[in-house]
């Protein structure tokens, strides 16, 4: 049995004392402390209120003349003020998404990797090369992308995609794409999606491997009766949190997607995004209703993102928690 | 029956082959970006370059000098506002938030809010500190940079004062000593390198940052005279010189992405050497 002071601070019969003489019972350091740190624990609750109300503050002079248009109208221009987030909604989407594409499979077997096949003596430099990849600030995964990786899709990566004839690549490509912008992203987020995932795995008890492998099940099989299956819900939250990464993502975004406000089913094509927008125009901004336009999709961005986060963390808890029990 | 054992086989030789692939594979760019990184940052890289101040375009010379200062201004800033409230309230999810309802929202919060994209912050400091005071200031910047101190510190001190012995409280509270004393000299000083490793992790994860400084802290060209001044750093200086048309310009964007990428993955690598002192300790 452990001894827990908190037994006797919180106790029944405590209650019924008078106040100062609970003081001085559980002594007024301990109350003090306590209370102390519990106020710096508020603060983060306060400043998630504080976040949430100032950016809506600063984004309502565009939320009352804009209103709902702000949200399907795709025109964007500060000089007429009017102002839509049509095509950097778009960008977002569509450059997080194909990120997400490439970065699940590759995430989900390095994890794999990692946990179940790799011998021990390769599990910790492999490690420590993907967290190493997410150490990397994003402005210097900008500049390679924009003097290496940009060229090297232009000459190399996109006339074959061209070659396809899909009506998604189109030439001519100039390498500053939304595709360009999903390749690096892809890159920048495979360490959250591995790094949670080989959580979840690692979270997998260890008799579910052993009656699999009892039944004769083969290493693959192992990994898809006992570690995969049972761990889905786990994965689909690191996949989400992954996802709450790349939509978030500024500077990169900026640097390699060229930068042009439109909605165009080509992938090869030049776009924007929500966060590189408020990024090339904030601290330019023409009036106040342009400020409070961009501070009205940094709001919708953080919606966004919230929702994503909330769900995620819910999932991942569920299934590590699950095995716990 | 014996080809299905085949297939079998086959199936599992090709997706394990397939996994350790995809490690490899996603060694290339890591490979490719630190050694671009390195060797197109090495041909500017001298004591010129870390001690004066930038140039204008077609002057050879000029640095990044200011830069520097200003990314570790950035960081003190940063570190005043975040880290106490960040490592306090770490120590109260560990010591007095097993199971209690606060605290778990608490610990949600936090976890939610280190998922708000920084750019988003970037405006909250910009609202709360630039426009009031009407003008870009290394203040701004650093407190952005601070809000998002706050979660990452607070989970990283929680998981680590959390690794301490629970014997280890309960020998300083039969000895008399309270609650508190025992959570300040003996807990917390166990778990000292553990939240020095939090500390730095969420330094290095700052420093690297631009997004919220674009439109607080700002850029300058000259030595700040005070933090209420528009001040430079590293990640903003190597933004703004690496979509320049002007190939110098470019050139120092690679030095500083390397003094940058130096700077942030040391303070990475002493964490991981103080996380594997504390895991000792504890032991």
């Amino acid at each position: 049995m452990s001894l827990s002071l908190d037994a006797t601070t919180d106790g029944r019969a405590e209650k019924a004392l008078p106040f100062f003489s609970k003081l001085a019972h559980a002594g007024v350091g301990d109350w003090l402390f306590r209370k102390l740190t519990a106020f710096f624990a508020f603060l983060i609750l306060f400043l998630a209120c504080l976040t949430a109300f100032t950016l809506w503050k600063a984004s309502v002079p565009s939320i009352h003349k804009m209103g709902w248009s702000f949200l399907t109208s795709s025109d964007w221009d500060p000089v007429q003020e009017i102002f839509g987030s049509v095509p950097f909604v778009y960008g977002t989407l569509v450059s997080s998404f194909l990120a997400l594409l490439i970065a699940t499979p590759f995430g989900l077997g390095i994890s794999l990797f990692l946990t179940e096949l790799a011998p021990m003596k390769m599990r910790e430099p492999v490690a420590f090369m993907v967290e190493t990849l997410a150490a990397i600030p994003s402005v210097v995964y900008g500049l390679w992308g924009i003097f290496l990786l940009a060229p090297f899709m232009r000459v190399h990566v996109d006339p074959i995609l061209i070659k396809t004839g899909l009506p998604i690549f189109k030439g001519p490509s100039t390498g500053l794409s939304l595709f360009t912008a999903g390749v690096i992203l892809s890159i920048m987020i495979l360490p959250t999606i591995t790094a949670i995932s080989r959580e979840v795995f690692e979270a997998v008890p260890n008799a579910y491997r052993e009656s699999a492998k009892a039944l004769g099940a083969t290493n693959w099989e192992t990994i898809q009766l006992a570690v995969m299956k049972p761990s889905k819900v786990g994965i689909l939250g690191a996949v989400m949190l992954a996802l709450g990464r790349a939509l978030g993502e500024t500077m990169t975004v900026t640097m390699v997607i060229g930068n042009t406000p439109q909605v165009t089913t080509n992938l090869l094509a030049a776009g924007h995004s929500m966060a590189s927008v408020i990024a090339n125009e904030f601290s330019e901004a023409v009036g106040d209703i342009h400020v409070a336009a961009l501070a009205e999709i940094g709001l919708l961005l953080m919606v966004i993102t919230l929702i994503l986060n909330v769900a995620a963390h819910l999932l991942v808890w569920l299934t590590t928690s699950k095995f716990q029990r | 029956m014996v080809n299905y054992q085949t297939y079998r086989r086959w199936t599992d030789r090709t997706m394990v082959f397939l996994c350790g692939t995809a490690a490899f594979l996603a060694g290339i760019p890591l490979v490719s970006l630190l050694l671009y990184v390195l060797v197109q940052g090495f041909r500017r890289l001298d004591w010129t370059f870390l001690t004066s101040l930038p140039t204008p375009v077609g002057v050879s010379g000029g640095g990044m000098a200011n830069a520097i200062l200003g990314t570790i201004t950035l960081v003190l800033i940063a570190s005043c506002v975040g880290l106490p409230i960040g490592i306090f309230a770490g120590i109260y999810l560990s010591e007095y938030g097993k199971k209690n309802r606060f605290a778990w929202m608490v610990r949600f919060t936090a976890d939610v809010l280190s998922g708000v994209p920084s750019i988003v912050t970037g405006i909250v400091a910009y609202t709360l500190i630039v426009k009031p005071m009407h003008n870009f200031s290394a203040l701004a910047g650093g407190v952005a940079l601070g809000f998002m101190m706050i979660p990452i510190t607070t989970r990283t001190t929680e998981e680590l004062v959390k690794m301490v012995p629970h014997s280890i409280r309960e020998a300083s509270w039969a000895l008399g000593i309270s609650q508190w004393r025992t959570i300040l000299s003996i807990v917390v000083r166990t778990a000292k390198n553990g939240i020095l490793t939090g500390v730095l992790l969420s330094i290095a994860r700052i420093a690297g940052e631009t997004a919220p400084l674009l439109f607080t802290a700002f850029n300058n060209q000259f030595w700040p005279k005070g933090i209420n001044e528009p001040t430079a750093s590293l990640t903003v200086q190597v933004f703004t010189y690496a979509i320049s048309p002007f190939k110098d310009w470019q050139d120092q964007a690679w030095t500083g992405a390397l003094v940058l990428l130096l700077l942030v993955l040391s303070i990475n690598l002493s964490a991981k050497f103080f996380f594997k002192n504390s895991r000792s300790l504890l032991r």
